[in-house]
């Protein structure tokens, strides 16, 4: 095995949705510069989107919503703890990024006169835009990605940042999941896209990889923010899902929703008022299922049977093409069946919820020279668009500071420290399967955080996370492959971490089931109206600490910010 | 510092994704499905000059069945699930 070094001017980690935005942008403001995207598995066919997606969540489009609107829809369905101006700085720029995708030759659903059919299924405003043919988004930026001449590394696993002796970011480790070849990227500027923590807690089926997430993205890039010593936030306030049971891909309530599909409990009735995902909307979810009036479903067997074929080709073959094999297997058609619901796993993404790197409305982290976009960054409720428009925003941040640092000073300690530690498993002779301790240690995650939270719990799980951290050393690779899974179950301890010690530190409840605390079941505005910052203090120890909200730029109005508390149907 | 080492015991398992040997087309340089698998869990058999599923880590995302030339790829529910 080699150890390879090369040197770019802007390192972009993730070739999925936000990554590429990043690279690409980052190539438009200054072809001069070396663009290298680094990507985990392949550029073609990696990230959340792998397949394609069938919709925008979250467009800003003129005549339907004002970026104002949405600042307050995201304020209120967050529980009121954002930094508006990074929310603000999505909004405004959503729209012209639809326009130039549109342009790229992403194909959005249009009415007779040409414009955008927006359909509403959040609280307060209308910001859905369906993509039927979304199978394709891939390629588009695939093409992109060649016109502009990035250069792209594919199967390297990044597994630490490399920081310079002054603080400045300097880089990437990273080693090549087929030969197991040791790399080093200097870089002036870096990208974080690495996706959610999509593998934290461990799906009801036992298969380690049928998660919600694209468990490729196992929460590498938070673990490595973490030891750069990147803030981040958030990460108390859970992504949790409610999604086809076993399947684990989302029932799409909301997908269905416009065409007259609903989620209802055991009885066919309606019990939310709105489908849309928030921690509040899975508070009644969990309600409903613990209360005896589950199974949930998602009813579809009352529509016409032109509008479940549409259902159908939409759900069937963009975003989860194996749907209809699933349903196939069991004997569900939606003419004649409801399709079981239930709760995900939990993880960590800000595209779905709020866990993230700590970024700022130019997508810029608390460590220079280090940008992060996409599920990773903490910008709440983001979804893919807002992965573009930040992949956007840390592309040209990045390109800007390239333009006027040069390499940070790295000393060759750091590099052999490394090394070693990556290579370790393969080098032991024996020791702990990789899969065998990520079962332990997502089962734990389950056991001991999925909400409802309890404080004697989770102080239980960190014990045993503790015990596993000193498994890591065991950990036994018999192929670089295998090493692959080794790293990832370093990451996803990190989380579990994570995820128990900023859970434990917000003592009050908020954001509905994300973070619904038994010991502390009401939210206390006066002493939590903060972010939970969680970073590497100076000891080496992880810790918390309170964030003060910048005070907000749009006036919230007390019926908007009270309107995701009242979810549930008055009668049901 | 020296940690007892471990017995290790195969465990079977029935994988996911099936080849057509008939259709594949590995044996004349494609590598199309091992490229695009996020997983990275398909590999080519370099005696028999066809692809196989080497690890049962699959994310029935489908990109290797969709991408395959020749349509010799299957990817079915992984048993755990169905
Ligand atoms: S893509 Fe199809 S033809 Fe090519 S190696 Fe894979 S299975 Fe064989
Ligand atoms: S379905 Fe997805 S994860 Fe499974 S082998 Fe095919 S490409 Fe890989």
């Amino acid at each position: 095995m080699n150890t390879i070094e090369r040197e770019v001017d802007v390192l972009v980690i993730g070739g999925g949705t936000a990554g590429p935005m990043a690279a690409v942008k980052a190539k438009q403001a200054d072809p001069s510069l070396k663009v290298l995207l680094l990507e985990k598995a392949h550029v073609k066919r990696s990230g959340a989107i792998s397949m394609g997606m069938d919709g925008l969540n979250n467009a800003v489009v003129p005549g339907f919503a004002t970026p104002e609107q949405y600042v307050r829809e995201i304020t209120a369905a967050n529980d009121g703890i954002v930094n508006q101006k990074t929310i603000l700085a999505y909004a405004q720029h959503s729209y012209p990024m639809i326009e130039e995708l549109d342009r790229w030759g992403v194909k959005f659903e249009k009415d007779q006169t040409g414009d955008y059919a927006m359909r509403k299924v959040h609280h307060l405003g209308t910001y859905v835009l369906p993509m039927p043919e979304g199978h394709d988004i891939k390629k588009v930026l695939y093409r992109q990605l060649k016109k502009h001449r990035v250069e792209i590394t594919n199967r390297l696993v990044a597994t630490r940042l490399i920081v310079g002796a002054d603080g400045r970011i300097a880089g990437t480790f990273a080693f090549d999941c087929r030969s197991g070849d040791f790399h080093v990227v200097r870089a002036k500027a870096v990208v974080l896209a690495c996706g959610a923590a999509g593998r934290l807690g461990l799906p009801a089926s036992g298969y380690l990889f049928g998660t919600y997430e694209n468990p490729t993205n196992a929460g590498d890039g938070y673990s490595m923010a973490y030891h750069a010593g990147a803030e981040l936030s958030g990460i108390e306030c859970f992504q949790i899902n409610p999604l086809i049971k076993d399947y684990n891909g989302p029932a799409c309530a909301y997908v269905t929703g416009p065409f007259g599909g609903y989620t209802t409990n055991s009885r066919g009735e309606r019990f939310i008022e709105c489908d849309y995902w928030s921690g509040q909307m899975m508070q009644e979810f969990h309600n409903e299922l613990s209360g005896g009036n589950g199974p949930v479903f998602l009813k579809l067997d009352h529509l016409a049977e032109e509008t479940i074929s549409a259902i159908e080709t939409i759900l069937h073959t963009n975003e989860r093409p194996s749907r209809g094999r699933f349903h196939a297997g069991r004997g569900t058609d939606y003419r004649e069946r409801m399709v079981e619901m239930h709760i995900s796993e939990i993880g960590l993404c800000s595209g779905h919820s709020a866990s993230g790197v700590w970024v700022d409305e130019t997508a810029a982290t608390t460590v220079p020279g280090l940008f992060s976009a996409g599920d990773m960054a903490c910008v709440p409720h983001n979804y893919m668009l807002g992965a573009f428009v930040y992949g956007r925003f840390a592309g040209e941040s990045a390109a800007r500071h390239a333009q006027v640092h040069d390499h940070a000073v790295v000393d060759a300690a750091q590099v052999d420290t490394e090394r070693t530690r990556v290579w370790a498993p393969l080098l032991r002779q024996a020791g702990l399967p990789p899969a065998q301790v990520e079962y332990k240690l997502r089962r734990m995650v389950n056991d001991y955080l999925q909400p409802p939270k309890v404080t004697r719990k989770m102080q239980l799980g960190l014990e045993r996370f503790e015990a596993i951290h000193d498994d890591l050393n065991r950990l036994h690779a018999a192929n670089p492959h295998e090493l692959m899974r080794a790293m990832e179950v370093h990451a996803i301890r990190d989380c579990a971490e994570m995820a128990a010690r900023a859970s434990l530190y917000r003592t009050e409840s908020r954001w509905g089931l994300y973070h619904a605390r038994v010991d502390y079941p009401e939210r206390n505005d006066a002493e939590w109206r903060v972010h939970v910052q969680l970073h590497k203090n100076t000891a080496g120890r992880m810790a918390c600490f309170k964030r003060p909200l910048e005070p907000y730029v749009i006036d919230m109005d007390q019926h908007e910010q009270a309107a995701y508390q009242k979810l549930r149907i008055k009668s049901a | 510092m020296t940690f007892p080492t471990f017995a290790l015991a195969q465990q079977r398992t029935s994988v996911p994704v099936r080849i057509d040997d008939e259709k594949c087309i590995a044996d004349k340089g494609c590598t199309v499905c091992v490229d695009v698998c996020p997983l990275d869990v398909l590999a080519i058999d370099l005696t028999r000059g066809k692809a196989y599923m080497a690890f049962d880590e699959c994310w029935y995302c489908m990109p290797c069945e969709k991408d395959c030339p020749t349509g010799a790829v299957q990817v079915d529910i992984p048993y755990l699930l169905r």
